[in-house]
């Protein structure tokens, strides 16, 4: 466990200080780059690897994934509801210690009141009663998140065989997962209790990948159905989304620079 | 003095009549949604469904902008001809897949919630896409370029945070750099989509 701590903190500071990156015109640039909206540029230093990975993936997801997501939306309503809140509160364990590492200790307090009365008197998280008393759900929180509140670059973008796209940082932060961040994890997998064994933790993460699924079959199929290139849109819209959930950002005013497109002027 | 006098009439009536005319960023939403939705509930035949849907687009978007912003930085390298078939196929690219995205949804409910001005040029309108069975609620937010007043386009729709034009942009960005800077390898891929 020391060892891969201390490999951990190696790459950390590695990648937290500068690491290359692969840029527009196929040389090296340094990470930090910021266009001119104050977007990242991140790099995807191996695209040709990229590419093979993700189109094994969308192959599974064509004989696995979609047709398990199709079956559980065949479940009535109030059943989808309820197993998706449940999952919603189980990743609670994980939001919690990040919201203080991030410094949010008013959302911290309210997702634990929310972990606790969804727990005991919403029946293991299937009901929602802490919305019901006023304690509105917050955004979901992770470790790589919590890097980058911190100030680690995202490093190089990359796809993973199953798990899909990430960077270096997220990437880094999902291992923080592994190695005693997830509460839930440390309780099925890590330590042998009698109420909970390995196999719940893999069938959660699996059925939130399949609920996750169910709720985008249309925009999935439209995206697919409608990109000239694929691996390409699905890229921009995974880096746009962690850049927003970085940054906390809720307002579409505070994503967008106008420099974008000030040179556009049609009228 | 006499002619100062009329100028100032002259500069008040035409301010008085671009504020009059000025269309409300948050009145185009509402009002191109409506019709989409009616479109979209009707008995119509898919065709011609796309015929009407096509219209609202060419009325409402600013295609040209959009299609020289996707660009990125190629779009100062290309030259008058590339420049303009390019228009061409983006505008046919554009309309396609506009409204092959939006003729599977049979009767979509969008409120609008608010907009804020971010500068003379631009308003982003914040809308809602309703819940339905199959999918959670949606929030849409429309930036729309509201240069001029009495003819405020849209410019980009950002989905829950992501942006469909910067997304596109990326995307071609991502075909014209894989093939060494060519642009031509992006009007090939489009055609091929447009014959598809």
């Amino acid at each position: 466990m020391n060892k891969l701590f201390s490999f951990l903190i190696i790459i950390l500071l590695s990648f937290h200080g500068s690491i290359a990156i692969a840029g527009d015109d196929g040389k090296l640039k340094v990470n930090g780059n910021k266009n001119n909206n104050g977007y990242e540029e991140v790099g995807d230093c191996f695209e040709k690897i990229n590419r093979g990975v993700f189109a094994f993936n969308q192959a599974l997801d064509k004989v696995i994934f979609k047709p398990l997501a199709k079956g559980y939306r065949m479940f009535p309503q109030p059943i989808r509801s309820g197993t998706s809140n449940a999952l919603n509160n189980l990743g609670n364990v994980v939001t919690i210690p990040n919201n203080v590492l991030q410094g949010q200790f008013k959302d911290a307090g309210v997702n634990s009141a929310r972990f606790v009365i969804n727990s005991t008197l919403g029946i293991a998280g299937i009901f929602d009663v802490a919305s019901y008393y006023g304690l509105k759900k917050r955004d979901k929180e992770d470790y790589g998140q919590t890097l980058g509140v911190w100030g680690a670059g995202p490093g190089c973008y990359f796809v993973l065989p199953i798990l899909g796209p990430t960077t270096i940082r997220d990437s880094l932060g999902s291992v923080v997962n592994l190695i005693g961040g997830d509460a839930w994890y440390n309780v099925t997998v890590v330590n042998d209790t009698q109420y909970f064994s390995e196999a719940d933790y893999y069938a959660s993460r699996l059925l939130s990948g399949i609920d996750f699924r169910a709720k985008n079959l249309e925009s999935f199929d439209s995206l697919e159905n409608n990109s000239v290139d694929l691996y390409a849109s699905v890229r921009s819209l995974y880096l746009q989304d962690r850049y927003r959930k970085v940054r906390n950002i809720d307002k579409t005013t505070e994503t967008l620079s106008d420099d974008d497109w000030e040179e556009l002027d049609s009228q | 003095m006499k002619l100062i006098k009329y100028l100032i009439i002259y500069l008040f009536l035409l301010n008085l009549n671009n504020y009059l005319h000025a269309k409300d960023p948050s009145a185009l939403i509402n009002e191109i949604v409506d019709e989409a939705a009616l479109i979209l509930s009707s008995d119509d035949p898919v065709e011609s469904k796309i015929i009407k849907l096509n219209a609202i687009a060419e009325r409402s978007v600013d295609i040209d902008g959009i299609s020289m912003y996707t660009l990125g930085k190629y779009r100062k390298t290309i030259n008058d001809d590339q420049k303009s078939k390019y228009q061409k196929l983006f505008r046919s690219y554009f309309l396609k897949n506009f409204s092959s995205r939006l003729v599977d949804y049979t009767n979509p409910k969008i409120d609008v919630v608010s907009q804020k001005k971010i500068n003379d040029k631009y308003t982003i309108v914040n809308s809602i896409l309703e819940a339905t069975s199959k999918r959670p609620q949606v929030k849409i937010d429309w930036r729309i370029y509201t240069k001029n007043p009495d003819k405020p386009l849209i410019r980009d729709l950002i989905v829950e945070g992501l942006s469909l034009a910067r997304t596109q942009k990326e995307e071609f960005n991502s075909i014209i750099q894989n093939n060494d800077g060519n642009i031509n390898a992006l009007f090939k891929t489009l055609e091929e989509y447009l014959i598809k």
